[in-house]
């Protein structure tokens, strides 16, 4: 079959996992026989995905690099200030408007593509928000199905507000115009259905998985950790939440102030936290205002290298998260064998079972999880044993197979609407 | 030579630990919650009350019928704290069986004796399975004017240890588990003597009759559903030897088998079906040892249960939680009966009631079938932890009141 995949990003141009994620189904969906084409709105040289599928510019833009010296595609979208660091001053708006404009020509290229091209797919699948419009246009064009994967709402972005209007209306759009709607976790699901009114049974849950082999065991020389690695052997217990960005979406504050909690019964604990994202200074005061600065550690920006060694010195990841749709770093974390403890509200919490769960306000719970495990071998160690053991059930592969028959439907489907139409033109013609 | 039934009941409920956080731990010394009673009278309900007045039924009509029980000092507590017309209601089906002369070996119900706690105290310490033992028949005489003359361990988890133990505190009579790789060739329908024992009778589990009517009753994807007592009369009637032993938990009338079932009809018209031929009957489990003689010599080495496929305790000690916890539990136990303080002994040996331990199985945990195992808990993990910050505080009142300083 024929597949049309619009994504915004492609390792290793990346700004996050949604390219990560996109990648690895278009790999594993090529893998199966399927003939993909993935359209990027930038230029570049794609080694990695170019040996399994073709990869399209729709325009001739190189990827951006961000401050850090990282490319970052077309950019990161959390739609936050990068002055003031607010989502709703003038120029994170003007910031969001730029980004909808740059959707919006990415949407006119495609558009053309198609056009100039001819292409007639047998399904469209478009990933995020980002390139939806694009996905609608090309569907309106070509008269192939649309399938449009959902890897996070404006919803879940902006951490318990309401966030961008626009972005909702964009969503809308999309979500109403798709012949099928794949969710990363039934918590997206039932965001779609309650906050877009989308009916449930156009939606189908499609978890991410993990290729162990983006995580093969590095070797730790590096001298990042020695610290923690120094108060290890002290009795002391690591806590992290991984290599996030310091964002309200990610529920860092909650984690902060059940750390302080955990401390007045283990006080052997060490919290390492990034530093970077919109929170960073409020997460630094906070830690001095409730008398732990001493035991948490910021380490700067994470990324690569360091996030795998962050992982492997760590003993209890802690997802706190207010609003994640998946968070494919519990799965990152469970392959370096620590124990998981997974906010309610976070969607991986759907595919493994040997970890514990809270909900993100519920601080005195996850300090009570927190002490439990920092004092006993039997408790950590199961979960360590646990988690390692099935991180890895369900594969790439299982997505493309599941991808697979969603496409199959949707093709079903269009064939049989198709068919209607004809029988509609003929009676149509007789009665004319 | 007849051929007996002999039909044994095990009822327990356990005191659950409620949810209880590490900021509990030294400040609210409750760890039991009111889920108990609501528990209890649901079972109450839906089984132990029929189940008894079917009982009581059969004795009245069937003067042949026989029946045994193992009743746990935590069921019996918590019938006293929310149900005391449950307890009467289990004095009733003992007095309808009881001899008119006083004789206790000639009551047509039997209570079989067990640990008071539903403990597995016999692998970790004697001397408190010796206490929690003759705690619980304190508790029968006090509750039932009966003295136990026949033993089970929890879950039926039995070896030559126990064996020997039993014969030497006097019991006539031994409960376990009819295991095919222990008995090879041999009947679970004849008795047996446990090696470097001199009175003691080993009576074991005809566990394939068991299931049948325990599990297999109402599956209907089951080749023999549905199972009438007729059938199943004929098949306890094919059986090769003079006892068959059928071992149940009691809440397969009415909890694991709803009354829908017919499961009540089946249980009440099995002594009719079954003593149609003269030669049949039922004992109870000190009768059947009274009766027939031994057959040969069984030696279990190793530990048997009547639980799950693999016959052993590895759904209560198989991961490191549990033996962790049961570890930790034991650990403490000269130091708390030291203190002489009876609510702080109380709810430590609560503690030391198996089912803690079951609630933190991982065993069929990641197959997410939520039927294999009942628990109380959400997870294995959340059984552990409000289990162990419940210790933490037994270990705090045991530092704060008792621990002199100086």
């Amino acid at each position: 079959m024929k597949l049309l995949m619009l994504g915004w990003e492609l390792p290793p141009y990346n700004s996050g996992g949604l390219g990560v994620a996109s990648f690895n189904m278009a790999k594993a969906l090529s893998k199966r026989g399927v003939d993909i084409q993935f359209v990027l709105p930038y230029k570049a040289k794609h080694h990695e995905a170019e040996k399994f599928f073709d990869v399209l510019p729709a325009s001739n833009i190189p990827p951006l690099i961000n401050e850090n010296g990282d490319y970052v595609a077309m950019g990161a979208y959390s739609g936050t200030c990068s002055v003031c660091r607010s989502r709703s001053c003038k120029h994170a708006k003007s910031y969001v408007e730029g980004f909808i404009g740059a959707t919006r020509r990415y949407a006119d290229e495609v558009a053309r593509l198609v056009t100039r091209r001819k292409l007639h797919p047998d399904v469209i699948h478009a990933h995020d928000w980002l390139t939806m419009e694009a996905g609608v246009r090309a569907k309106l064009i070509s008269g192939s199905p649309l399938v449009v994967h959902v890897h996070a709402t404006e919803f879940d972005r902006a951490g318990g507000h309401y966030g961008n209007p626009l972005i909702h209306e964009i969503e809308y759009q999309g979500l109403v115009m798709a012949d099928r709607i794949l969710a990363v976790s039934q918590l997206t699901k039932n965001i779609i259905v309650r906050e877009y009114h989308i009916p449930a049974d156009k939606i189908e849950v499609v978890h991410n998985s993990l290729d162990p082999g983006d995580l093969d065991d590095i070797v730790v020389d590096a001298n990042d950790y020695l610290y923690a690695k120094e108060l290890k052997k002290q009795g002391y217990t690591i806590v992290s939440p991984g290599g996030v960005r310091l964002t309200a979406q990610k529920g860092i504050s909650y984690l902060l102030e059940a750390m302080a909690l955990a401390m007045t019964k283990n006080p052997k604990l060490l919290l390492l936290v990034p530093s970077s994202g919109d929170q960073r200074n409020q997460i630094i005061e906070m830690a001095a205002d409730l008398g732990i600065s001493d035991r948490v550690i910021f380490l700067g920006f994470v990324r690569g290298s360091r996030q795998r060694e962050l992982y492997q010195v760590t003993d209890i990841f802690v997802m706190p998260s207010i609003s994640e749709p998946f968070g494919i770093t519990a799965l990152e974390a469970a392959h370096s064998h620590t124990a998981l403890l997974l906010s309610k509200q976070s969607g991986v919490g759907e595919v493994l079972r040997n970890v514990m769960r809270f909900d993100y306000w519920d601080t005195r719970r996850l300090a009570d999880e927190i002490v439990n495990i920092s004092l006993s071998p039997g408790l950590s160690g199961e979960l360590c044993d646990g988690a390692k053991r099935e991180y890895l059930k369900f594969s790439w592969a299982d997505v493309a197979e599941k991808l697979s028959h969603e496409y199959s439907k949707v093709m079903a489907r269009a064939k049989r609407n198709a068919a209607k139409w004809v029988e509609f033109a003929a009676e149509g013609a007789a009665h004319a | 030579m007849p051929k007996a039934i002999c039909l044994y009941m095990h009822v327990h409920q356990p005191w659950r630990v409620r949810q209880y956080s590490a900021f509990d731990t030294g400040v609210d010394h409750n760890y039991w919650g009111a889920g108990d009673g609501e528990i209890l009278r649901k079972v109450a309900d839906k089984s132990y009350f029929p189940t008894n007045t079917a009982l009581i039924d059969m004795l009245n009509t069937y003067p042949e019928f026989r029946v045994s029980l193992s009743i746990t000092g935590t069921f019996i507590e918590q019938c006293e704290y929310y149900l005391p017309e449950l307890l009467e209601s289990f004095k009733a089906l003992v007095n309808a069986g009881r001899s008119p002369d006083g004789d206790q070996s000639k009551n047509r119900v039997e209570i079989v004796g067990e640990t008071y706690y539903h403990s597995l105290a016999f692998f970790y310490s004697r001397p408190e399975f010796d206490r929690q033992v003759a705690q619980h028949a304190q508790k029968i005489e006090d509750v039932f004017g009966l003295r136990p003359t026949a033993f089970r361990n929890t879950e039926l988890a039995y070896n030559n240890d126990l064996g020997k133990w039993a014969d030497t505190h006097g019991y006539k009579a031994i409960l376990a588990e009819g295991w095919d790789k222990v008995l090879g060739w041999r009947s679970p329908n004849f008795l047996y003597k446990p090696p470097g024992t001199e009175r003691i009778k080993l009576l074991l589990k005809n566990y394939k009759l068991s299931d049948d009517m325990a599990f297999r009753f109402s599956n209907r994807s089951w080749a023999e559903y549905p199972l009438t007592s007729g059938k199943y009369a004929a098949w306890l009637d094919a059986e090769d030897a003079p006892l068959v032993n059928l071992f149940v938990d009691y809440e397969t009338f009415g909890e694991h088998h709803w009354e829908d079932t017919g499961i009540f009809n089946f249980l009440k018209a099995l002594p009719h079906e079954w003593l149609s031929r003269p030669e049949h009957t039922f004992m109870t489990v000190s009768e059947a040892a009274d009766f027939y003689e031994v057959k040969d010599e069984v030696s279990m080495p190793h530990v048997v249960t009547w639980a799950d496929t693999e016959r052993d305790l590895s759904a209560w000690l198989g991961n490191r939680m549990q033996q962790e916890s049961n570890h930790y539990i034991y650990a403490m136990e000269q130091h708390i009966l030291e203190t002489g303080d009876i609510h702080l002994i109380g709810d430590w040996r609560r503690l030391t009631t198996s089912d803690h331990a079951y609630y933190m199985s991982t065993k069929y945990w990641n197959d997410g079938d939520v039927h294999a195992y009942f628990s109380p808990k959400p997870s294995p993990f959340d059984a552990f932890m409000d289990y162990m910050n419940a210790l933490r505080d037994v270990r705090f009142r045991l530092i704060k009141n008792h621990v002199k300083r100086g």
